[in-house]
């Protein structure tokens, strides 16, 4: 894992030294991150990142996590559909189970840090430890939550409420409460392996692997088969626009072959491209970071023309390494692309097919886009950002109400 | 030209943390209403972060309203009229949200129709509001060429604070309200004065203000 100084060449000394000097207002304080996962997902995927690099400035930070039985995540997992916008319904012993199994990590745990660190939906009810031992806590919500399930929503909205402060992705995500919400985007490591540099040499291999073309336009969308991805649109976006110009569409992601829904959208993908030898769906296993920062370098333009989205994190993958990016404006899309500034935003198939055309037509615009897309990426979206955020956030806590602190 | 000062500069930095405000617009109307009822925090957040946050864009587009006005709303003229409000002319937030309401009021009542007019779903205007961190920094200037090694050292974000904040919040944390008062030097101080900061990148803004200060290092 990196060390915070290999950050440095990448996004300056400044930034750094200015890390550090908010850290040294915070170095009693300890931080502990709660959730349901030590592996795999989003949250743990970041924690394994974020907390190392917290005890790097001198902070106190450490990660725990809540047990469960395999019910209590079958109840949570259907949580987080429903918090998706699902119609789901819940009998009265599933959200029995929920209430005990978080009262049974309330008593079990140690429940230490100054600042307790809650992570998503399923440690919520830890917050029934508040009255009884005090500190600052925090919920973080890594959902998207414009529409939630009304019946769910409001059952975590009694916990959420208990909390000293709750955090969200995109602005789109806010809801109404009596708690501050604070906006925290998402972050990507540019050391990690899906966004370091590559050799030319292992983008090629990689290429020659798949049996693409490097010599003609390759336009890419990195996603799961999901009808939410709109994986059957893009393919009418590429086929409007090779009636015009030579070009390859790669669909590359993972996650079909545990999904019953993504193995239908992958059939159904795989039907309409109906073996056209430019169209490349690719299922590539959870250990394919290298090969999907090989595609999206090899790209001449990428795509995220999702119908619905979380944050969309791909896109801050896709302009960090430079690529213009056409990506539908929902979730916080928005938030890393200002339109014809940093990435194009469309709406349909025929909008995306028509920005498509532009850039596969005029590189140079292309560049421009990739250019001021990279730079947004480095001022908003690394690591560093997060850290930045979360120790401010941890600062705010002695702070309520103020516009301006002096520190 | 390399006179003591009567007291130190003390360079600082700041950063904001973002709040949800909870409130969107989807048209011209629910825009106004929102701008009238925010707290001045949320103007400073949608006046001036777009500048931080989209830095190397700069000169335009200048503010988070004039953005969507423009590009999402797609009214053009009401959009440029925000975006070329010299928010330098202000000196408290609170004027800078009546300027907006005034502008925005007068484009309603020459087209009312459009006002209603809504923007896709997903596109809406969500208000936000800022909290403001200040932290001193390790750089400490007692005279003009300390103040120019200072400047070339400092981050972007310690321009910032000095250059937009500063003036809306601690008037002697200005860099020309030092150099005129501690360095007694009103030419030079003069000369900060005049840099609009809003209509260059804050890479260029601390190029040209280190300029200047180089230049009347030279005793020109």
């Amino acid at each position: 894992m990196a060390n915070l100084y290999e950050y440095e060449p990448i996004v300056g000394k400044d930034v750094i030294n200015e890390l550090e000097l908010y850290a040294s207002k915070l170095k009693n304080v300890s931080v502990q991150h709660i959730n349901s996962t030590a592996v795999g997902g989003g949250v743990a995927e970041i924690l394994i990142r974020m907390v190392p690099l917290l005890k790097d400035l001198g902070i106190n930070a450490f990660w725990d996590v809540i047990k469960g039985g395999e019910k209590f995540f079958e109840v949570t997992k259907k949580m987080h559909n429903a918090l998706h916008g699902q119609k789901v319904l819940f009998s009265q012993d599933e959200m029995g189970l929920f209430i005990q199994t978080n009262e049974m990590n309330a008593r079990d745990m140690d429940l230490r840090g100054d600042i307790m660190f809650i992570h998503d939906p399923q440690p919520i009810g830890l917050i029934s430890r508040k009255k009884e031992i005090g500190h600052k806590w925090i919920w973080r919500c890594h959902i998207d939550f414009s529409h939630p399930d009304p019946f769910t929503w409001n059952f975590l909205k009694k916990y959420i409420e208990q909390y000293d402060v709750s955090i969200f992705s995109a602005p789109a995500f806010a809801r109404e409460l009596r708690i501050p919400q604070v906006l925290i985007a998402p972050s990507i490591d540019p050391l990690s392996d899906k966004n370091k540099d590559l050799p030319q040499d292992t983008i090629d291999s990689v290429l020659e692997r798949l049996k693409i073309d490097k010599n003609r336009p390759i336009v890419t969308q990195i996603s799961r088969f999901d009808y939410l991805k709109d994986p059957k649109g893009v393919v009418q976006v590429f086929r409007k626009v090779r009636k015009y110009i030579d070009c390859q569409l790669v669909l590359a992601g993972g996650g079909a072959t545990d999904d019953p829904e993504g193995a239908k959208v992958l059939a159904e993908v795989q039907e309409i491209a109906a073996n056209d030898p430019d169209i490349f769906l690719l299922l590539l296993p959870p250990s394919s970071d290298i090969e999907i920062n090989a595609l999206q370098r090899a790209s001449s333009v990428v795509l995220q023309k999702s119908l619905r989205e979380g944050f969309g994190l791909t896109v801050a993958e896709a302009l960090w390494k430079g690529k213009p990016v056409i990506a539908s404006a929902v979730g916080g899309i928005p938030l890393q692309i200002a339109n014809k500034y940093s990435g194009l935003l469309t709406h349909t198939i025929e909008g995306t097919a028509f920005a498509l055309k532009q850039l596969l037509q005029n590189p140079s615009y292309g560049e421009k886009l990739g250019i001021s897309g990279r730079e947004h990426i480095k001022k908003n979206f690394l690591i560093t950002r997060h850290l930045r955020d979360y120790m401010l956030l941890f600062l705010s806590l002695d702070h309520k109400g103020e516009d301006v602190v002096f520190l | 030209m390399n006179r003591i000062a009567k007291e130190p500069f003390q360079f600082l930095t700041r950063q904001n943390l973002t709040y949800l405000l909870g409130k969107k617009a989807k048209n011209l109307n629910a825009l106004l209403a929102g701008i009238k009822e925010v707290p001045v925090s949320s103007i400073y957040q949608h006046t001036h972060h777009f500048l931080e946050q989209h830095e190397y864009l700069s000169p335009e587009p200048p503010n988070d309203f004039a953005y969507w006005i423009t590009n999402v709303l797609q009214n053009d003229a009401l959009g440029e009229e925000i975006a070329g409000i010299d928010l330098r002319q202000f000196s408290s937030l609170k004027d800078i949200q009546f300027r907006l309401v005034e502008i925005i009021e007068n484009s309603i009542q020459q087209d009312p129709d459009s006002a209603n007019r809504n923007v896709p779903a997903g596109e809406e205007f969500h208000f936000m509001g800022a909290q403001t961190f200040v932290f001193p920094t390790q750089y400490i200037a007692h005279d003009l060429l300390e103040f120019k090694q200072c400047l070339q050292s400092v981050s972007n974000y310690s321009i910032y604070y000095h250059m937009f904040e500063a003036p809306l919040h601690q008037q002697k944390d200005r860099f020309c309200y030092w150099i005129g008062q501690s360095l007694e030097d009103e030419k030079l101080a003069s000369a900060f004065k005049q840099l609009d900061p809003y209509t260059q990148t804050l890479d260029n803004l601390k190029h040209n203000l280190v300029r200047l200060v180089r230049v009347r290092l030279e005793g020109k």
